[in-house]
């Protein structure tokens, strides 16, 4: 049978990409408006985005917040692999509910609470152990990577059910050890995924203001919470200026990983095949 | 066949594999919420930390000190009610918006040629990729009364004057279903596109119609996605801060953003704490339900 069903699926389909990209859109125009009234279009001009560069407040901070990003996703990924290894491969070991639990929780739960438990859990630790003496990038650090985990583990371990486990068996059926056979064969078959968590990691870190505002201290100001200062006031041009750089940025990433996720996908899938075929 | 353990054939490497993130989590997890459990029954006090310690030791005898006084504080203004009750209001009808806008995209994407499927799916989860902050704050530049909307309306001439319609509670709508919708669309297109179109082929060879096997084979099939997908919205959703900070008004008493003011702005840490008590202990039924339809759905 030929399906041709629900065109009105497919207009709601297109409907709803103009809404997501529409605004976004918007945006870029006007970030190159010349008039300082944000609304009032005055031709094109680039300015904003020099006053953009010129800002050393915000330039500090989005330096800052690209450390805590490559740190906390660095680390959330490799705690992430362990962690679907534990979901994927350990079926059955004590407390695995609450584990699961442990990974899937932090999914859902509220910025706010997330925030304000990791700040009481750092004052207390400073009370009674004196370590973090100091909140700010360490805290931030510790706070994204322990969100960020769940969202690696989720990616990762969707992953690694998928895989075809015979690879593994073959490596060790010719000898070699479970780590050398973990390392030479499951990494770099799970490694799209690996790639897209870190990515997501690095995104959610680097996006993340009501978390870091709470556990941030003082001088370790990020980039979302100077930002959200700024945009409280008002719609600003060079939040715009800058809005249309993230932009462009996330859109060239997303799709060069895109493309790499696929090439790996079809070289591993082709590999497969023809390990299937012998 | 031989199943692969890598604990097994290493020695002691299966506990060391587990107790690194299950430590992670249970310290930097779980046990803040204890904490936070601990403080809510604590009172508020001029100092740093600004809350009185639960257990002193004084003249050979350790004192215990709970109060239960912040949460009857809570039920005693009816702003918390009103906050809480708003909460679960607009996080409802924003879950409900995003599914009927969600539910066709999804469905759009699973039927479409297989080759079509990643890149468009990749069209609805980019927007998720670029920042939350920059894209709710694009909002507030088409939404305000000098706004994108209202100057292309007046310029049309539908209406004479602007339409208040930043901060306001349907500004607030609009900011959650569009911040939230790729978390809407993923779990369902990951359920939908599973289903076995012989069902549908042989409804349709049964005499049934269209609109018929929809709602009695498609709908019913994907109950774990609906339920994954409504969650994933609607729990976060609850807590949310940013957006009726930035879109909402007077009229958007959201507990995120109550939580936020007692905590930042009258720096009482234990009513804060308090507020979040009773927050996860309302969303701990959902997440359970999130929790068990996503396990349900990644096994499958």
């Amino acid at each position: 049978m030929k399906i041709r069903r629900f065109s009105l699926s497919v207009t709601i389909f297109w409907m709803g990409i103009f809404f997501l990209y529409g605004p976004m859109i918007m945006l870029v125009i006007y970030s190159f408006n010349a008039s300082r009234m944000v609304q009032v279009w005055a031709g094109w001009s680039t300015r904003w985005y020099g006053e953009l560069f010129r800002d050393a407040q915000l330039m500090s901070a989005v330096g800052r917040s690209l450390q805590i990003a490559f740190y906390s996703a660095s680390t959330a990924v490799v705690i992430g692999i362990l962690a679907s290894v534990v979901m994927v491969r350990f079926r059955r070991f004590r407390g695995r509910t609450l584990f699961s639990g442990m990974i899937t929780a932090p999914l859902v739960m509220p910025d706010v609470i997330i925030g304000l438990s990791m700040l009481l859990l750092f004052v207390a630790m400073a009370q009674s152990l004196g370590w973090p003496a100091q909140r700010g990038m360490l805290t931030i650090w510790l706070a994204h990577t322990t969100f960020c985990v769940a969202y690696s583990t989720v990616v990762i371990s969707s992953r690694l059910r998928e895989m075809d486990q015979s690879l593994e068996e073959a490596a060790l059926d010719l000898g070699a050890t479970p780590l050398k056979a973990f390392f030479l064969v499951t990494l770099p078959v799970i490694s799209p995924a690996i790639i897209s968590a870190w990515l997501l990691s690095f995104t959610l870190s680097l996006d993340d203001v009501v978390i870091a505002s709470f556990v941030t201290g003082p001088g370790a100001t990020t980039l979302p919470i100077e930002v959200f200062s700024q945009v409280k006031l008002g719609v600003s041009p060079k939040i715009n200026a800058l809005a249309t750089i993230i932009i462009g940025v996330v859109s060239l990433v997303a799709f060069s990983s895109w493309l790499l996720f696929r090439k790996i996908d079809q070289r591993n899938r082709a590999a497969a095949r023809m390990a299937a075929g012998h | 066949m031989k199943k692969i353990d890598l604990a097994r054939a290493l020695p002691g490497g299966r506990r060391l594999v587990i107790a690194l993130p299950y430590l992670w989590l249970l310290v930097f997890f779980l046990l803040p919420f204890f904490i936070v459990a601990k403080i809510a029954v604590s009172e508020a006090i001029l100092g740093i930390p600004p809350y009185s310690a639960m257990f002193e030791w004084v003249d050979q005898t350790l004192n215990i000190r709970m109060t239960f006084s912040n949460f009857s504080w809570l039920f005693s203004d009816p702003l918390y009610i009103t906050a809480y009750w708003n909460s679960i209001k607009v996080a409802f009808n924003a879950t409900l918006f995003a599914l009927l806008l969600g539910y066709p995209m999804a469905y759009a994407i699973a039927k479409a040629p297989s080759h079509l499927q990643p890149t468009w799916l990749l069209l609805v989860l980019l927007p998720s990729w670029t920042s939350f902050l920059i894209r709710v704050y694009a909002w507030m530049g088409l939404l305000s009364n000098n706004g994108v909307i209202n100057n292309f309306l007046l310029w049309l001439g539908i209406i004479d004057s602007p339409i208040q319609m930043l901060n306001t509670n349907f500004a607030v709508y609009i900011g959650v279903v569009y911040s939230y919708l790729p978390f809407m669309v993923l779990p369902l297109y990951a359920n939908l596109v599973k289903h076995d179109n012989a069902l549908l082929e042989a409804a349709s060879d049964l005499g049934a119609r269209k609109w018929t096997s929809f709602f009695r084979i498609t709908l019913p099939l994907s109950k774990n996605g609906i339920i994954a997908g409504s969650m994933l919205v609607f729990i976060p959703v609850v807590g949310e801060y940013v957006i009726p900070e930035l879109l909402g008004g007077a009229e958007t008493i959201m507990i995120g953003k109550v939580l936020w003011q007692e905590f930042f702005n009258n720096r009482d840490w234990p009513v804060a704490s308090a507020l979040a008590v009773i927050m996860i202990a309302l969303l701990i039924i959902p997440i359970m339900l999130f929790h068990r339809y996503q396990n349900k759905e990644a096994e499958q």
